[in-house]
């Protein structure tokens, strides 16, 4: 395995050993195994968003069948629905669909709704919400921690223009996105880690408007407007091979050049630690 | 106004329907997975009711936003498109205001007064450089928006209000105080203050009577368009009377109500494109 095929699922450990995880796609099932040594076990799960690839691990986090641990689960109130982040354990653990009611679980299971710019203290890190763009809620999360800061996207496609350029609603528009952008790079500033969704290339990119993802140019443009110092690209498009992956990204180095000096950019794959 | 009765008007409008032509056509665009942002924000800008709604959710506590959302391009770019045109539909699948209601207002020529507000504010606006365009015409759409809110849950003292408004020759928020024990102008005001909606746009509802205005530019705007529609007759929101401009107003947009319809100009297209927002 080079790459991996797991759905997204992040694990952060701070200086202090305290256990944050950004998202629970499948990759939480393999991440929870890892962690049936040090029980009991405290996990701080943090959701971008609610579609399926981010969430859908859940059920499966083995800690939640074991007394003892702990399984707090922080996210953002979805508009359409009207309801907070126990809204994603609450869908997936409706009887018909999985054999074991949220009732059930013998772990402590806490919800907490979080709020876009206002800062959440997880133990020794800090944690601040920031409002992307996909077609459902989405929050990039920053961590911030003895001085050593992280910010992941989850899906987000940089905002655009919904006029063309002709239209009269162009002009006050573009004022929009060009405020909404610069409020995320300001979100993002100086981090030491981004991890940034890279779903396509630039050329794939058009047919794909609107469906929420950035590119590789985007991603690059973005860590550069905000000084990030090392740029993780993920969400790997998953109807490409390994190889294939290797190849866009090195196209891709290749037509943001320009903007890579000074900024490390590497490919996120399952299984890859990075400590700083 | 009475904190329960306060309650109930805010808890109600969750439940309160918008209007049959956007209805219709929010269903029919979102049928069409590759249906534009900008179809379907054309649309949903000119139904109050849908606008409100998604105001409201963009102001909420919720997502904390660094400034006030006053237009739906603004809430888009937050939410994002996907997430709107998700509400609207919500909004879509509660129903529609029913074309009769036990008040027998009509509501359609309700939509081209509040439409033909919005759009004369918008062009005041823009002439006098007095306030942001855009938010004026918001401002001019919603400046009555109690008035459906009160059809909806106080129809037997709109009803009243409105054959007192006529037989008495008084002002309709006149009347709707005396049947209601509350205007329009002050219930629209308050969900807007309960939703975060920007204090200009709140002020601009509120201090809409000519013997109550407040000095600003966005107020004046949609106070002067307010007048004009109802001196015209474009569409018709319960009220036929009309005030001229006081000196605050006059000051503002440079003239009295006369000139300021001769500075406009070309009434018909201003009627006309308020009919087919209207109609859709």
């Amino acid at each position: 395995m080079r790459y991996g095929g797991n759905t997204t699922c992040i694990e952060i450990r701070t200086d202090n050993n305290e256990l944050l995880i950004l998202d629970a796609g499948t990759g939480l099932f393999p991440l929870s195994q890892s962690l049936l040594s040090e029980m009991p076990v405290t996990a701080n799960i943090l959701i971008t968003h609610s579609h399926w690839d981010h969430i859908q691990g859940l059920p499966f986090f083995i800690p939640n069948f074991i007394p003892g641990n702990t399984l707090r689960l922080h996210g953002g109130f979805d508009p359409v629905t009207g309801k907070g982040i126990e809204q994603v354990m609450a869908v997936q653990m409706q009887y018909s669909f999985f054999p074991v009611r949220e009732e059930e679980m013998k772990a402590r299971l806490e919800y907490i709704t979080l709020t876009p710019n206002i800062p959440h203290r997880i133990g020794s890190a800090t944690i601040t919400p920031c409002l992307l763009n996909h077609p459902v809620i989405d929050f990039g999360y920053r961590i911030d921690c003895n001085g050593k800061s992280v910010f992941f996207t989850g899906d987000h496609e940089p905002p655009y223009n919904i006029y063309p350029c002709d239209d009269r609603g162009y002009g006050e528009y573009q004022t929009f996105v060009d405020d909404r952008n610069a409020a995320i790079h300001d979100a993002m500033r100086n981090v030491d880690v981004l991890i940034a969704d890279c779903s396509y290339t630039t050329a794939e990119y058009p047919s794909k408007r609107g469906w929420g993802h950035g590119t590789f140019a985007s991603s690059i443009a973005c860590a550069k407007a905000a000084n990030a110092k090392i740029l993780f690209c993920t969400h790997h498009e998953p109807l490409r091979s390994d190889a294939a992956l290797e190849q866009v990204f090195q196209e891709a180095l290749i037509e943001s050049s320009s903007l890579c000096n000074g900024l490390d950019v590497q490919l996120a794959r399952e299984g890859l630690t990075y400590e700083f | 106004m009475q904190p329960e009765l306060a309650q109930k008007l805010a808890h109600a409008v969750d439940s309160m329907p918008a209007f049959p032509k956007s209805v219709q056509k929010v269903i029919e665009l979102t049928r069409n997975v590759d249906c534009t942002p900008k179809a379907l924000v054309d649309v949903i800008e000119l139904d109050p009711v849908i606008t409100v709604k998604i105001l409201r959710v963009a102001n909420s506590a919720h997502y904390n936003l660094p400034k006030q959302v006053t237009s739906l391009g603004h809430a888009i770019v937050y939410l994002g498109f996907n997430t709107v045109k998700n509400l609207s539909l919500s909004i879509a699948a509660i129903g529609v205001l029913p074309k009769t209601n036990t008040a027998d207002f009509d509501i359609q020529k309700y939509l081209i007064h509040s439409l033909s507000t919005a759009t004369i504010a918008k062009r005041l606006a823009a002439l006098s450089r007095q306030a942001d365009p855009m938010d004026c015409f918001i401002a001019g759409l919603l400046h009555d928006f109690g008035k459906i809110v009160l059809l909806q849950f106080m129809p037997i003292e709109f009803k009243m209000a409105l054959t007192v408004c006529k037989t008495d020759n008084i002002p309709f928020n006149a009347a709707l105080i005396g049947t209601a024990g509350v205007d329009h102008a002050l219930v629209g005001a308050m969900l807007a203050e309960k939703w975060r909606f920007s204090a200009e746009l709140v002020t601009t509802i509120r201090h809409q009577r000519v013997d109550d205005l407040q000095d600003t530019g966005m107020t004046a705007c949609v106070f002067a368009a307010n007048q004009i529609s109802k001196k015209l007759e474009i569409g018709f929101g319960g009220n036929h009377l009309f005030d001229e401009f006081p000196p605050s107003v006059k000051a503002r947009l440079g003239g009295t109500l006369d000139e300021s319809v001769a500075l406009l100009g070309d009434m018909d297209s201003i009627i006309a494109e308020s009919t087919l927002l209207a109609q859709l």
